[in-house]
């Protein structure tokens, strides 16, 4: 059996044969189990070992930031909800900001509650299916499940708001398309009340198991230089110590109102990001219950603008923290209604990337626990 | 008419032999086939073979079938789904209907797998089930045959299904498989050494190797079963014996070599329709076996667990009952558990499993000499 | 804050990295091995104990279970208001539709699946002759709805929109032939 290709793929330095050992490379991807999508490692083996990994990209790229140039702004809106599915909302409101920032359009009160609500509902959505999922990479299939049927209720509200479940196109310049029904607030309190019964079912279906921790604890870890100098941002970089929260730091929308703790790990380990992914989950949670007491009832939910929105020439930025992490949007207008430049920051490419740092010298099993606490999304990466 | 006749008599002798026949002395089937036969003891002999070797075909396909279907079952409930519920009233036919679609399926081969051990490698696991299976003590009749050191013929012949898997995850000539076909070497070679301790605990304080003679110390109650006669260790090495058997049916938390969301599939990641199906036949076959085992060693047999209980004839009921629990708790295992790491798995193995049979297997000496023993 | 500068990181944020960290809870006193080896095995197996629990009272749970039998219930499925389809034009209590050719959610549309076609009446007024829908480009994103100041369309219930035949995807909605049906 040849197992050992007589190329060395892309990326990895040339390799000298061993008399005691072989190395082969094992092409992980573009159709795996574990890669959520079409990314594709080459991962460099050591029997089970792993000794390098080269992720390549672009297998699903769409050429959106193209594509955007002519689109109208609001048209884009649409093409955000295909960059990072799972927080289509975050990637909504970041253009919007930046629409709103080049255009000087403001937002009335009730449409920013209305915004932060939506977004950290979406938070929750997107960190449950990340539980299910880890929990499914690490072999435990019914915490695949239970996510699922947890995250599930929260769609059906995105359902009720908006029409959709997935590609939400629900934001636009100056507030949202529509006012959120009745029924939104009495929802929002049924599912915060599910929640808080399910996270305790969750550490003790998988958060305490023992074989989950020692299959986490210790394992691709992170440290705080390197999720820096990589530019990793989100759950991820926050595990590894980076102190660094845009809803905190750099506060957009109504965030500067609100209380809540931004989570913090201490070894930059697999479990790190675990529980600060978890954590997080209850601080949305604590920041939900905020805006249900204080939401204004009645008002307008959108301001009123123009049908053909105009940026003047000049340039505009904004960035949010989705549910991976920072998300930028950098528009370059010349005065039209279609941008002449419009460039996406994405969390998931930094995060993707350091995977060669994390995983390098554990096995291939750590290598899958990995990615799952990395949480890519692969549209997100390609664009 | 007269030769169906015969045949008609034939059978209603054979029925009348099996629900009124005294089983408590011998088989009542291949008495009535050596009643028939007369003198032609060879002929005897052949037919009882026949019907022997035709039960056990049946009892391995039915039970994979049944065992797949509630597997799924189970899954389902525990998972807050309803599991299959298309074919059939509650999907009762669904096995049957995957079944059909497996055997119809194209067995596709890789242009660069070997084509002897590709094609060799699924039959080797369905061979031990088939061979364990023909000494598993149903009743206390009904084993096709009892071996003298029939416990030790068990051990020997379940090692052959690490090879299956070996020779198919290498004969595929894919990574992945080989990466799994290694995994699961090195586990079934491990395990298997704390599970031949905690088998030998029991061949210790019982005294046999023959598994009628096994379950004949357990006669007379719950109390007698070894895994309440002796305090406490009985218990443990029950506990490790589930272990042991659970790591070596390859199911979660030690389904390393299976692992889909590590190698996509494991050893039969190339492996489609018939061939697949016997790797998945056997899996299921070797998780009743195991169970079988369980039950053998530990808790009595076709024992009842009150003496009052025991009819003779209907010891496969409490031999049944008993089994199927055993499935359910690997099930239950199953959809509870994440998958271990391979370096865990033999540190689990190595460090404690290994360690801590020996000592209980030390421990079952002291017990045995010093008589603890709770029961007659 | 050296350590940061090396990587040309942006200056104005570098507050942010240099937060004072959180005081630390106090190192526990190092366990010895044979207790850390029987902690590993009696919280482990208490650890998986409650696991099992969980999935066991799902198991005995018959109320626990949240799927749907999808077909079956297709009578009494309940559909959300909202619920964002393909795109329809409804009738008006006229039975006409309000469409007035103004071609506004042709303009709206991001992906060009909507041609609306005008045509002249006899009094030479200006009205809508076709409306063409293509579901195949079209991403349902109801910026057309937005856009419409009629409120001649809207996005229709329907969600079983896989088709065998790719032409049958070009709709024309004014007319009775298309797929939706009044």
């Amino acid at each position: 059996m040849d197992l050992v290709s007589a190329q060395v793929p892309a990326g990895f330095p040339e390799t000298h044969p061993n008399e005691l050992t072989e190395e082969f490379y094992l092409n992980m991807g573009p159709q795996h189990p574990a890669t959520h999508g079409v990314l594709r490692l080459v991962v460099k083996l050591d029997g089970e070992t792993v000794k390098g990994v080269v992720p390549h990209l672009g297998y699903i790229h769409r050429s959106i930031e193209k594509m955007a140039e002519s689109e109208t702004y609001v048209q884009n809106i649409h093409l955000t909800d295909r960059l990072d599915y799972l927080s289509c909302h975050m990637n909504n409101l970041c253009l919007c900001m930046a629409v709103e920032k080049g255009a000087n359009i403001g937002v009335p009160e009730r449409g920013e509650y209305i915004r932060i609500m939506i977004c950290e509902l979406q938070r929750l959505q997107s960190h449950l299916l990340w539980w299910a999922t880890f929990g499914m990479d690490l072999g435990a299939l019914t915490a695949f499940l239970y996510g699922f049927d947890q995250r599930e209720q929260i769609t059906d509200i995105f359902e009720d708001v908006c029409g959709a479940r997935l590609t939400m196109n629900y934001f636009r310049p100056g507030g949202s398309y529509c006012d959120v029904p009745d029924t939104f607030i009495p929802r929002v309190k049924a599912v915060l009340e599910g929640m808080e019964k399910s996270l305790d079912e969750y550490a003790d279906l998988v958060g305490g198991n023992m074989i989950i921790q020692e299959r986490c604890q210790g394992i691709g870890v992170l440290t705080k230089e390197k999720a820096i100098s990589y530019g990793c941002s989100g759950p991820v970089a926050r595990a590894a110590g980076v102190d660094y929260d845009v809803r905190r730091d750099d506060p957009y929308g109504i965030y500067d109102r609100f209380d809540f703790d931004v989570p913090l790990g201490k070894n930059g380990d697999c479990y790190d990001r675990y529980t600060v992914r978890i954590e997080e989950m209850r601080q949305s949670m604590r920041i939900l219950e905020q805006c249900i007491k204080e939401m204004p009832s009645e008002g307008p939910y959108r301001s009123k603008i123009k049908t053909v929105i105009k940026i003047p020439e000049g340039h505009s930025y904004a960035n949010v923290e989705t549910a991976r992490g920072l998300f930028g949007t950098y528009i370059v207008s010349d005065n039209k209604p279609k941008p002449y430049r419009l460039k996406y920051r994405s969390p998931n490419f930094s995060n993707v990337n350091i995977i060669d740092e994390v995983a390098k010298g554990f096995k291939v099993a750590d290598l899958v626990t990995v990615l799952a606490t990395l949480d890519p999304v692969i549209p997100d990466i390609d664009r | 008419m007269s030769f169906f006749g015969t045949i008609w008599d034939g059978v209603g002798e054979m029925f009348d032999a099996i629900f009124n026949g005294d089983w408590s002395k011998e088989n009542q089937i291949g008495a009535t086939v050596r009643g028939w036969c007369g003198e032609n003891e060879t002929l005897a002999d052949w037919i009882n073979a026949g019907i022997s070797l035709a039960t056990l075909a049946a009892i391995a396909s039915l039970s994979a079938m049944v065992l797949v279907y509630f597997e799924r079952k189970v899954s389902g409930h525990m998972q807050r789904r309803l599991g299959p519920m298309r074919t059939g009233p509650h999907g009762i036919f669904q096995t049957l209907a995957d079944g059909i679609k497996l055997f119809f399926k194209e067995g596709f081969r890789p242009k660069s797998a070997d084509f002897f051990t590709y094609y060799l490698a699924p039959f080797i696991p369905m061979m031990g089930s088939f061979m364990i299976l023909a000494v598993i003590p149903f009743d206390q009749h009904l084993q096709v045959a009892n071996p003298e050191l029939g416990i030790i013929y068990v051990a020997a012949v379940a090692g052959l299904a690490g090879f299956g898997l070996i020779i198919g995850a290498w004969g595929s000539n894919n990574k992945y498989s080989l990466l799994s076909g290694m995994r699961s070497g090195a586990q079934m070679i491990s395990y298997e050494v704390s599970l031949l301790l905690a088998i030998l605990l029991i061949v210790l304080v019982s005294g046999h190797t023959n598994l009628q003679e096994i379950i004949k110390t357990q006669e007379g109650g719950i109390f007698n079963w070894w895994i309440f006669k002796l305090p406490v260790l009985g218990l443990i090495s029950f506990v490790f014996f589930i272990i042991t058997t659970n790591a070596e049916l390859n199911r979660t938390p030690f389904d390393l070599s299976e692992a889909e969301s590590e190698l996509g599939a494991g050893f039969h990641t190339e492996y489609s329709g018939i061939c697949f199906s016997m790797f998945f036949l056997a899996e299921y076959v070797n998780m009743l076996i195991a169970a079988s085992l369980a039950t053998t060693l530990f808790l009595g047999g076709w024992h009842a667990p009150h003496p009052g209980l025991d009819y003779p004839g209907l010891g496969w009921l409490w031999f049944g009952a008993k089994t199927s629990c055993i499935i359910f708790l690997y099930f239950w295992f199953r959809w509870t558990f994440p998958r271990l790491r391979i370096d865990q798995m033999m540190d689990f193995e190595w460090r404690f499993l290994l360690p801590a049979s020996m000592v209980s297997l030390l421990l079952a000496g002291v017990f045995m000499s010093m008589g603890w023993y709770i029961g007659d | 804050m050296t350590e940061v500068d090396k990587h040309g990181s942006r200056p104005q944020n570098l507050g942010a990295f240099e937060r004072e960290p959180e005081k630390q809870d106090e190192e526990k006193p190092k366990q010895g091995m044979i207790a850390r080896y029987c902690s590993l095995i009696f919280g482990g197996t208490k650890s998986l104990l409650t696991g099992m629990k969980v999935t066991i009272f799902t198991f005995l749970n018959p109320k626990s279970t949240v799927t749907q039998q999808y077909p079956e219930n297709k009578d009494t499925l309940e559909m959300k208001e909202r619920f964002r389809g393909q795109v329809i034009m409804p009738h008006n209590e006229d039975g006409e539709h309000n469409c007035t050719a103004c071609t506004l959610c042709e303009k709206a549309c991001p992906n060009g699946s909507i041609n609306v076609l005008p045509t002249k009446n006899i009094a030479g007024k200006k009205i809508l002759g076709k409306y063409i829908y293509r579901l195949d480009t079209c991403t349902i994103c109801a910026l057309c709805v937005e856009a419409c100041p009629f409120d001649a369309i809207r996005m229709g219930q329907d969600f079983e929109l896989a088709t065998l035949n790719k032409d049958s995807l070009e709709l024309v909605l004014n007319k009775k032939e298309g797929r939706w049906k009044s």
